[in-house]
């Protein structure tokens, strides 16, 4: 390795750096800077003067934004806890070897491509009230009895629940069932032989060794669904009353459609920073391991 | 006997509710697109459509579905080309830097696709609007290049460092430049890297909306999940002609899915990391 050497990979590195640079960590930067300070798109003769906190103090007396942050935290728990739990289930169904199995994996794998946008669209669809398939297989042909799933504020944050989970246990089943096919073989048969139920061979063998892959989909899955904004958007506009305005879809809201940048850009800094501290910890986890696997 | 037989059906009927629970919903309500309006609407549930080619023309006449078909192809393409070609130069630099370095510049980039969109959507904004790259193709493909890269050079720079050194090495000392290796000896032999590296971005620009949604008002430049989204019409909601829409921008993925299932599966689980 020369120093020759070293020059040309710097500057083979360099134009992926700068995307980077200037797409996602100077923004970033710039959310921080424009949160500390008053800015109106709508108002541009007010300039931009600096507030110092204020955004954030207001953003703590904020109603709608202090139960904004209550339904992300709902959501997030909720859609991650079932996603893992179906995530679970679908590996340990598609880890067997039976004459179905690439078919399975394909089946389960669409949910995952279909994009965000469509299955919104298709969960609107299937939670209709006047023609949901949800209410017909619930209530039958009795209309009368039909919910408006997406029009209660108790139903539709569930509403948006249900359709992450659908779209996204395949994700976390996929990671499961990686960790799940290096465990060797010969693990399972010498308990069998030793006698071990079905029971004692997962909690014993399957869970230890699959608890590494569980840790990185729950980081990973937790960190996406901060996110949340497609369904949001599409299923119910962050309604009714509020009742599945998620914090993205918030912060959206103050800022591109009532363009006040600055107290949009405390909103989306408070996202950033409970985001940031589930990445350090992913990163310091899931990184170092890979990097070690890798050699 | 009696057990394996118990349990023979347990797993068979575990396997066709999985199968059923991923694909039920979604053939339900594609199936719209097959049908006239009052069959969609019908109670009790009518299953077998009329086999109407109806939404598909709608969709196609009066929504102009193929010209947001068209911006999709434009946007995702151009953008999984730059992706990888400036992540192959990246993730070659990195196999090949000493590891201490190369980790930090890694960690760096792992964390880049860990953040909000939200909190970086203003100021992108505000940078495209100053360049006038507002409803340009640049200013969407930009920063889906700057998404997709963390996964693309995460994936190729452990694909690279996969790959023994001796192979470069012979090339070198044959009087091979660094660039002569990369291009005759490396890329050849890392086309599967290459590959699911942009099988996955593709699908990832392919699919998002949120920074489409904000950076491309004017319809003439919309992708497709910014038509399906915002899809409106006049009286009541035009099922059939989201469901036909939904299924052109759904079938090349579901095509991809198949036919490339398990390299997809090894480039999720080897990166662990989405854009």
């Amino acid at each position: 390795m020369t120093r020759k050497d070293n020059i040309f990979f710097l500057i083979l590195l360099a134009p992926a750096l700068f995307i980077l640079l200037l797409f996602i960590a100077v923004p970033i930067g710039q959310s921080l800077f424009l949160s500390f300070h008053r800015l109106i798109l709508s108002l541009p003769q007010l300039g931009s003067p600096f507030l110092g906190l204020e955004n954030y103090k207001d953003l703590l007396h904020d109603p709608v934004a202090r139960h904004s942050l209550w339904i992300t935290l709902i959501f997030v728990c909720a859609a991650t806890f079932f996603e893992l739990l179906i995530g679970v289930l679908l590996a340990l169904l598609m880890h067997h070897h039976f004459p179905g199995r690439g078919m399975l994996r394909a089946c389960v794998l669409i949910p995952w491509a279909v994009p965000t946008v469509v299955s919104a669209q298709m969960w609107r669809f299937l939670l209709n009230d006047a023609y949901g398939m949800v209410n017909y297989v619930i209530f039958g042909a009795h209309t009368t009895e039909y919910i408006p799933w997406l029009a209660l504020p108790s139903t539709a944050l569930l509403s948006l629940i249900v359709a992450d989970v659908w779209k996204t246990s395949s994700f976390a089943a996929l990671l499961i069932l990686a960790g799940l096919q290096v465990i060797p073989e010969e693990l399972y048969l010498a308990s069998r032989v030793d006698g071990a139920g079905v029971w004692q061979r997962f909690w014993r063998i399957t869970w230890p060794l699959i608890r590494p892959a569980l840790m990185v989909a729950l980081l990973f899955r937790t960190i996406d669904a901060f996110r949340v904004f497609d369904l949001a958007f599409v299923m119910t506009q962050g309604g009714p009353a509020d009742a599945t305005n998620v914090l993205q879809f918030y912060g959206y809201k103050k800022m591109f459609v009532e363009g006040w940048m600055g107290y949009g850009s405390a909103i989306s800094v408070c996202i950033f920073v409970m985001v940031l501290i589930l990445a350090v910890f992913y990163v310091r986890m899931v990184g170092h391991r890979l990097l070690e696997a890798s050699g | 006997m009696m057990k394996g037989f118990l349990q023979e059906s347990l797993f068979l009927s575990g396997v066709l509710l999985a199968a059923g629970f991923s694909l039920a919903p979604f053939l339900w309500f594609i199936l719209c697109a097959l049908k006239t309006p009052a069959e969609v609407t019908a109670i009790p549930l009518q299953l077998l459509p009329s086999f109407s080619l109806e939404s598909f023309r709608l969709a196609i006449e009066r929504y102009g579905i193929l010209h947001y078909l068209g911006n999709s192809i434009i946007v995702a393409g151009i953008t999984t080309f730059v992706s990888i070609s400036l992540g192959t130069f990246a993730g070659y630099a990195l196999a090949r830097l000493p590891r201490r370095p190369a980790k930090i510049i890694l960690m760096a980039v792992l964390a880049c696709a860990m953040f909000p969109h939200i909190a970086i959507a203003g100021p992108i904004w505000d940078f495209l609007r100053f360049m006038g790259w507002l409803n340009a193709y640049q200013g969407l493909i930009l920063p889906y290049v700057a998404l997709t890269l963390p996964l693309t050079i995460w994936i190729l720079t452990l694909f690279f460092r996969e790959m023994p050194e001796e192979l470069e090495a012979a090339a070198l000392v044959d009087g091979c430049t660094r660039i002569g290796s990369l291009q005759h000896v490396i890329l050849p032999l890392s086309a599967p890297g290459l590959f699911t590296a942009a099988i996955l971005s593709f699908i990832y620009a392919w699919n998002e909306f949120f920074l489409a949604l904000l950076i491309m008002t004017d319809p003439a430049k919309q992708t497709m999940p910014v038509g399906i989204a915002l899809f409106q019409g006049e009286y009541t909601i035009p099922w059939g002609e989201i469901a036909a829409a939904s299924f052109i921008t759904t079938a090349p993925l579901v095509l991809l899915v198949l036919l490339f299932q398990r390299r997809i599966v090894t480039g999720l689980s080897a990166g662990a990391i989405k854009g």
